[in-house]
């Protein structure tokens, strides 16, 4: 059965049709368009798929889609203003964050998730942060030291 | 098949349905219920799930704390009341997970998973159902031990009673850190009287089919202090009465050996997650 | 951060780094960030069906019967694909460079021989209603004995698992059940050691949990030709290996690898692109196949577990005289890459260090788990894993320091190795000393001043005879941009008082490969055949 959802992504109005019980991975990329999220286990245990949901982290292979309605979903599609990168998306670039980039939409996004709550995060508070990322390219080193370089290069902004 | 997704807005309708409709689930953050929907699990048919703001309501100013089954890891982490409980909260899934995983939830997680249930049975907590009977209280332990039998039955909240300062005590074993499954993790309720542990209550995950309580190092620690000499008889029969399993993380072997290891370390005070 | 010693070996460089030492940026690190770089699942095309496999339960089971036809009338289900419909049900991924013979199905028909094994396909209009009509088949089987044991797999009577080897092992230039390696008198030089380490190495297969599963879309294109866009590391591989199981010319299919998320050595086997195409021919549609998670855990090849036992010879000063080694490669139920696996464990044993007398025995065993691939340095990693250990033993009972003890033993410039090529280029000595030195680990003085250029063959006590000067000659020298400017013609070492051993016999060359649909003219590895293109 096809059920109507609405939702703001990106700051856009979506509206779709969807199978119901569909979970939002599936949506966001198969009707709805945006390829930048991407799917890794659809059991929610590796957090490729992780998008910001009204600001908080979720994993979306094991969010229900149409539970989101009226909400404000955020993907990495919609992290850069135009040609402007996302200070996150610089650092993990200046940083050799990402080697075969399939993680990369997920620690973003969750990385996003931590530095509009906490601009500046400790080490650790940044290893919990993508403490449900899993990476098998990097090592996590590089990711860390990119996520507490956007946190500075934002306090630098900001002073 | 085409899956149904029913909500309503009072916890006892969707009690209802979740036990009229056909292959019907309740859908608490989705966590686990989602990927047996992604593998298309023929068992899951209707999705049930309850705006109900009692659902996700924490109670938690005075002497007894209620939660309610649809209260995320996350509300728990963001509740000053309820500190004692964050290393608990913290140590399921990461902050995504935490986001939606919910308290009722954990109550049907299996076997190694349930680290919060785990928690919430050394607090002696009491699950509130709703079904076709209306509501009834049941002791947790009690619900564990029957809750697959207990056919479609909807938790609608936990309550305990607030720990005194200081005395409950949680800790995770996992290879890897922060986030990962439980090779084995122990809640322990540590009330002292004069000195002396009166009345503990400890319970372990994943050394059995479900959360259980250690009740022989129960005994061994009455009237002893928590000093190296106190909790030796307690860790010395630690996995008695446990069944531990082998599973991809651990073995029941090793889950039996390294119990003790923990259980000491927890009550001599190096305990946290 | 990064450091060039330079001052080694400063007189064999010219300083033409460019690249090296200068941080550069991927090329492709802009898509990753905006989660634009193209892996194969971000294409979509209309009307695009999908492919799920049914997979034995059993590790060995005869299959009686199977029964689909309520798959076939579920809801959205357009195809049903079973053994029958694959025009070449045989093949082996090294059958491209003629390595080996046919022996894995694209789908089981009679017997499956690991758990995971695909058994029938279904195509649908969406991933669960093929997941819900493969709830749907039936299949009887009667389980058969198995075997999940490389040194259970050899014994006399154990259950055969691979009947185009029936004997467990991969064959080796048509009649040779292992890899042999033998060089001077293993065996009389151990009663001749004061010390005998004797040990068993063992590690588990590992998988390589790409955050990408493994996956393909097979599209119809124009003229018979299909466009496949693959999560592939190996795309001609990939490709060759599709035509000759779908019976296609390759020009037919037009391959397009997709940014690969995460292979390691897991995407290399072809594990989806054949199916899919035929899906895709059966269908008339685009079709998509995709392994889940599970099916990556399950199905995805691992890194071969291996077993490895090596005894070794010392001399109270320290130096190993003898090495004994016995390797097992557990290649899992079919061979995929194991088979050449081994041939490069034989290549790297004894490790870098010069030992007069090597024995070597490396087999390529066939048991019912799940069949074995590549992984990062597969064949040489966990052999590395078990010499190493080995040395720290070694090293522990002489009671030396175990950095000191391996620069006693390395092979220097001009040693004979164990394969009868003169070691050239070494620097295990140099990167000990520097480890050592950037690890604050106290050498002697003495083992700071040694060198890989000096000490080599003529100061070995026990060194046999190297191979014959004609021999020699034949080898024309390898001149890479850093080798070794040498003086002199290289010079065979000098005899030594005993008499030399007789070499072994040289092994045999290969027979010429039978024609096949699929010979596309490949070249011959050396590595794979143990001789050199002359």
């Amino acid at each position: 059965m096809r059920t109507p959802i609405q939702f703001t992504l990106n700051g856009e109005d979506v509206a779709v049709f969807a199978e119901s019980g569909s979970n939002l991975l599936d949506v966001l990329r198969e009707t709805v368009g945006d390829l930048t999220v991407k799917g890794g286990c659809w059991q929610g245990t590796c957090g490729v798929c992780t998008v910001l949901i009204d600001g908080a982290p979720r994993v979306a292979c094991v969010t229900l889609a149409e539970a989101c309605a009226g909400r404000s979903v955020e993907t990495v599609a919609g992290l850069r203003r135009g040609p402007d990168l996302h200070p996150l998306q610089t650092a993990f670039m200046e940083r050799f964050a990402a080697q075969c980039g399939y993680c990369t939409p997920g620690m973003l996004m969750a990385a996003k998730a931590l530095l509009d709550r906490n601009p500046a995060p400790s080490r650790e508070e940044v290893v919990d942060a993508i403490g449900g990322n899993i990476c098998r390219c990097t090592g996590y080193e590089p990711i860390i030291e990119a996520i507490l370089d956007a946190s500075r290069s934002n306090s630098r902004r900001s002073a | 098949m085409t899956i149904a997704v029913k909500t309503f807005s009072r916890l006892g309708e969707a009690a209802s349905a979740l036990s009229s409709e056909r292959g019907a689930r309740f859908f608490g953050g989705g966590t686990i219920l989602m990927r047996m929907v992604n593998e298309a699990d023929p068992n899951v048919a209707t999705i049930i799930r309850a705006t109900d703001p009692a659902f996700t309501r924490i109670s938690a100013s005075s002497g007894r704390i209620e939660l309610g089954a649809g209260v995320t890891m996350a509300a728990i982490l963001a509740d000053r009341e309820l500190s004692f409980l964050h290393p608990v909260a913290r140590a399921v899934g990461g902050p995504a997970i935490r986001e939606a995983a919910t308290v009722g939830g954990n109550l049907f997680a299996q076997n190694p998973y349930g680290d919060f249930a785990t928690a919430l049975l050394a607090l002696d907590a009491i699950v509130t159902l709703a079904g076709g009977f209306g509501q009834r209280e049941q002791p947790l332990e009690e619900f564990l031990a029957s809750r697959e039998r207990s056919g479609a039955i909807l938790v609608t909240g936990v309550a305990f009673k607030r720990p005194a300062a200081d005395a409950f005590r949680f800790t995770k074993v996992t290879r890897v850190r922060p986030k990962g499954i439980s090779v084995l993790s122990i809640a322990a309720y540590l009330p002292m009287a004069s000195g002396r542990i009166s009345g503990a209550r400890i319970a372990y995950g994943a050394m059995d089919r479900t959360p259980v309580r250690g009740k022989a190092a129960e005994r061994a620690l009455e009237g002893h202090a928590l000093d190296a000499s106190g909790v030796g008889p307690a860790v010395a029969v630690a996995a008695d009465g446990t069944s531990p399993v082998d599973d991809a993380i651990a073995s029941a072997w090793w889950r039996r050996e390294i119990l003790p290891v923990h259980l000491r370390r927890l009550l001599l005070g190096a305990g946290h997650v | 951060m990064l450091e060039l010693r330079k001052d080694i070996f400063a007189d064999e460089r010219d300083d033409n780094l460019k690249e090296i030492g200068k941080p550069t940026a991927r090329q492709d690190i802009l898509g990753h960030v905006t989660g634009t770089s193209p892996y194969y699942d971000d294409h979509r095309f209309a009307g695009m069906l999908h492919l799920k496999i049914l997979r034995s339960p059993h590790a060995h089971a005869r299959i009686r019967s199977i029964d689909d036809s309520a798959a076939a009338r579920a809801p959205g289900v357009k195809r049903i694909i079973r053994a029958a419909d694959v025009p070449v049900n045989l093949n082996t991924l090294l059958s491209l460079i003629q390595f080996g013979k046919d022996d894995e199905p694209s789908l089981a028909s009679d017997v499956v021989r690991y758990k995971g094994e695909p058994i029938i396909g279904i195509v649908a209009t969406s991933e669960r209603a093929a997941q819900e009509a493969l709830a749907l088949v039936r299949v009887s089987y009667d389980p058969l004995p198995a075997v999940f044991d490389v040194e259970e797999a050899l014994k006399p009577g154990a259950a055969s698992v691979n009947p185009t080897y029936p004997k467990n092992t991969f064959e080796y230039y048509g009649k040779y059940d292992h890899q042999k390696l033998r060089y001077g008198d293993a065996d009389a030089a151990f009663a001749k050691c004061d010390v005998v380490i004797d040990e068993r190495y063992q590690m588990s297969p590992i998988e390589h949990a790409p955050t990408e599963t493994n996956g393909s879309i097979a599209v119809p294109d124009t003229n018979g030709r299909f466009v496949v866009h693959t999560s592939t590391q190996a795309l001609f591989f990939s490709l060759d290996t599709s035509a000759k199981i779908n019976a296609m010319q390759s020009n037919q299919l037009h391959f397009i690898g997709g940014t690969v998320g995460g292979g390691f050595g897991g995407k290399v086997d072809t594990l989806t692109e054949p199916l899919a195409i035929l899906a895709a021919r059966l269908t008339g549609a685009p079709v998509r196949h995709r392994l889940s998670r599970h099916e990556e855990m399950q199905f995805g090849s691992p890194r071969g577990a291996e077993r490895i036992y090596i005894k070794d010879g010392m001399t109270r000063d320290g130096r190993i005289v003898a090495r004994k080694v016995r390797a097992y490669f557990d290649s899992g139920a079919y061979t995929r890459l194991s088979s050449y696996a081994a041939v490069k464990c034989a290549a790297h044993i004894p490790g870098p260090y010069t030992i007069p007398n090597v024995h070597a025995d490396v087999y390529c065993v066939f048991t019912n788990r799940t069949p074995a691939t590549a992984m990062r340095g597969f064949g040489v990693t966990a052999l590395d894993f078990a010499l190493e250990c080995q040395m720290d033993k070694l090293a522990t009972a002489i009671g030396m320091d175990p950095i000191e003890f391996r620069i006693l033993n390395a092979y220097r410039d001009g040693d004979m190795k164990a394969h009868r090529r003169e070691a050239k280029n070494c620097a295990l000595i140099e990167c000990a000393q520097v480890a050592a030195e950037k690890a604050n680990w106290p050498i002697r003085e003495e083992y700071k001043r040694m060198s890989s250029r000096n000490g080599g063959a003529a100061a070995a006590p026990h060194a046999p005879a190297a191979i014959a000067p004609s021999r020699q000659a034949a080898a024309a020298p390898q001149r890479a941009p850093y080798d070794r400017v040498s003086a002199a013609p290289t010079q065979p070492a000098p005899s030594p008082t005993q008499p030399a051993p007789s070499p072994p016999p040289r092994a045999p060359q290969p027979a010429p490969a039978a024609p096949t649909g699929s010979s596309h003219g490949a070249p011959r590895f050396s590595s794979v055949f143990g001789t050199r293109r002359r």
